[in-house]
């Protein structure tokens, strides 16, 4: 099962190493990774695959949200199937 | 890949424009519940809907979740109770709204919709029955909603139902009056009601309906308001077509999660209705895109042509985002509802008489407004007259949903809270409708052909 991983926020050392250890951990594979800076934000949007992950997706999302307190960031996880229903005809 | 942008767009969607999914519904048939024994008849009604809908509150939160979409309510619709209740020898239908109100308290939905008869052309001593009982019925329950259908392009419109209709809305705010009346926040007076609606108090699962299915409304008053602000001065098709765009958008993501949510639940998908239901919140006003599309403030002239538009186009870009639309598919208008409404309401420029010209190109109809409390029952009625008689002629579903809140007067504001919002009580006419309302029977379907 594909997912999004969207980070935004203050750019600071180690957001790229923390959420991919994070990943790596839970046994989430990434497929593709882009990452600007946007008006002045830090952006990342990872594609992964959660499909052989450790632990179910809605977990996922909350170890990412508590990495994302500790962080100050926002990050989220979401289906892969909400972005293409929305922007693919 | 997906384009980086439109993924960030769709997060600033959910994030900063209230973009959400307002309601999964599953509609349940409570036909195989009659019973001559009203007592049973409760306990299967009880027990087919927490049966059927055990799953639905959990399963929505897991879509939320792996989404990433907040569904913000779950909720059923039933069988019209009068058809249910009118098999058992029974006088009193409280004990069926009680059931109700304990199943779904049970299944964690936070309405259940179908205390409701249709009687368009006639009233069965059922439905007569049903009506005479909603005061009581609505005081005594939390999560019950309760329509009636009293016209119809076909029938025309039963005004023996409307004069009920009238008093019955007097006594629920009556007998919820150390609430503010808000039970009649739960009622609501149909013309043309659609057998698919998922959206509250409105919905019941009509006859013609499978044993249980999910539809789905969506929203996005927020989403649409921001892409317009991007058009600013440009042309009515440039604003169309933005509208177009963004409710194709918003309604895929309805699709989906009602596919997501149809599968899940091992239910046939309905509909997706492809309303702009607006919230109280800042930023998710319908109000507020028509004053983006220049008008200074909702309710003052040009105000019924931003309204069509809008209307249209948002049907217009979600019918081809959806497999199967339905509902009542249009922009809401409920004043309390929506903080733009409020504001043109309290600043004395959106006015009843308006808002009735504004349900003549748009869905739903007088919603959620607060009347003073000392509105006599036969002008109520005559406002679900004229309301009525817009839907019958115009082959278009119409709605009353009136607060005449005890004991309140114009320049007071009754507070429901939540959803529900906060609602200034507007001025109605105070000359008399009373030998109109008194006359009853019904005026006739109208003709069809001869159109100019």
């Amino acid at each position: 099962m594909n997912a999004i991983v969207t980070v935004v926020g203050q750019d600071k050392v180690g957001i790229i190493a923390a959420v991919c250890a994070l990943l790596a951990e839970n046994n989430v594979n990434i497929l593709d990774i882009s990452q600007t800076i946007l008006q002045g934000s830090f952006t990342m949007v990872m594609a992964v695959d959660a499909g052989a992950s450790k632990v179910s997706i809605g977990e996922l999302r909350e170890l990412l949200e508590q990495l994302g307190k500790k962080m100050e960031i926002s990050i989220r996880i979401q289906r892969e199937e909400i972005f293409d229903a929305m922007h693919r005809i | 890949m997906l384009n980086q942008k439109d993924i960030l767009s769709t997060i600033e969607m959910i994030d900063q424009q209230h973009l959400d999914i307002r309601t999964i519904t599953m509609g349940i048939s409570l036909l195989s519940c009659c019973d001559p024994d009203a007592a049973r008849a409760c306990e299967k009604i009880y027990d087919k809907i927490t049966r059927c809908a055990e799953k639905l509150v959990a399963t929505g939160e897991d879509i939320e979740r792996e989404f990433g979409i907040p569904i913000v309510n779950k909720r059923i619709s039933v069988t019209p109770m009068a058809l249910v209740a009118g098999a058992s020898g029974t006088e009193d239908y409280v004990p069926f709204a009680l059931a109700l109100d304990r199943a779904a308290r049970n299944c964690g939905v936070n309405f259940i919709g179908g205390y409701s008869a249709l009687v368009q052309k006639g009233m069965t001593a059922a439905d007569e029955r049903l009506i005479r009982s909603i005061p009581e019925a609505l005081a005594r329950t939390e999560l019950v909603c309760s329509s009636v259908n009293v016209g119809s392009t076909r029938a025309g419109i039963n005004m023996d139902a409307v004069a009920l209709m009238g008093r019955v809305i007097k006594e629920t705010a009556a007998a919820t009056a150390d609430r503010d009346g808000l039970g009649c926040a739960k009622l609501v007076v149909f013309c043309n009601a659609v057998e698919d609606n998922p959206f509250m108090a409105g919905a019941f699962h009509g006859v013609g309906e499978a044993e249980k299915v999910i539809n789905v409304g969506v929203s996005g008053p927020g989403v649409v308001y921001h892409a317009l602000q991007s058009v600013k001065g440009a042309p009515f098709d440039v604003v169309a077509e933005t509208v177009k765009k963004t409710a194709f958008r918003v309604t895929r993501m309805g699709q989906l999660v009602a596919q997501e949510a149809s599968r899940r639940l091992d239910t046939p998908f309905g509909i997706v209705d492809l309303s702009l239901a607006p919230t109280p919140a800042i930023g998710d006003s319908v109000a507020r895109i028509l004053e983006e599309m220049g008008l200074e403030v909702c309710g003052t002239h040009g105000t019924t042509a931003a309204l069509a538009l809008l209307n249209d186009a948002v049907k217009k870009g979600g019918v081809m985002a959806s497999s199967s639309v339905g509902g009542l598919s249009g922009a809401f208008i409920p004043v309390s509802e929506d903080e733009g409404m409020i504001a043109a309401a309290e600043a004395g420029v959106l006015c009843l008489d308006k808002l009735e010209a504004m349900t003549c190109v748009c869905s739903v109809g007088l919603d959620m407004i607060a009347v003073p409390g000392d509105t006599p029952a036969e002008t109520i009625s005559a406002i679900i007259a004229d309301e009525a008689a817009i839907g019958m002629v115009n082959n278009k579903t119409t709605a009353v949903r009136l607060l005449p809140a005890p004991g309140k007067t114009v320049g007071d504001r009754i507070e429901m809270g939540g959803l529900l919002g906060s609602a200034p009580v507007m001025p109605v006419h105070p000359e008399s409708s009373g030998d109109f309302i008194a006359r009853g029977g019904r005026i006739p379907a109208p003709l069809h052909s001869l159109k100019n």
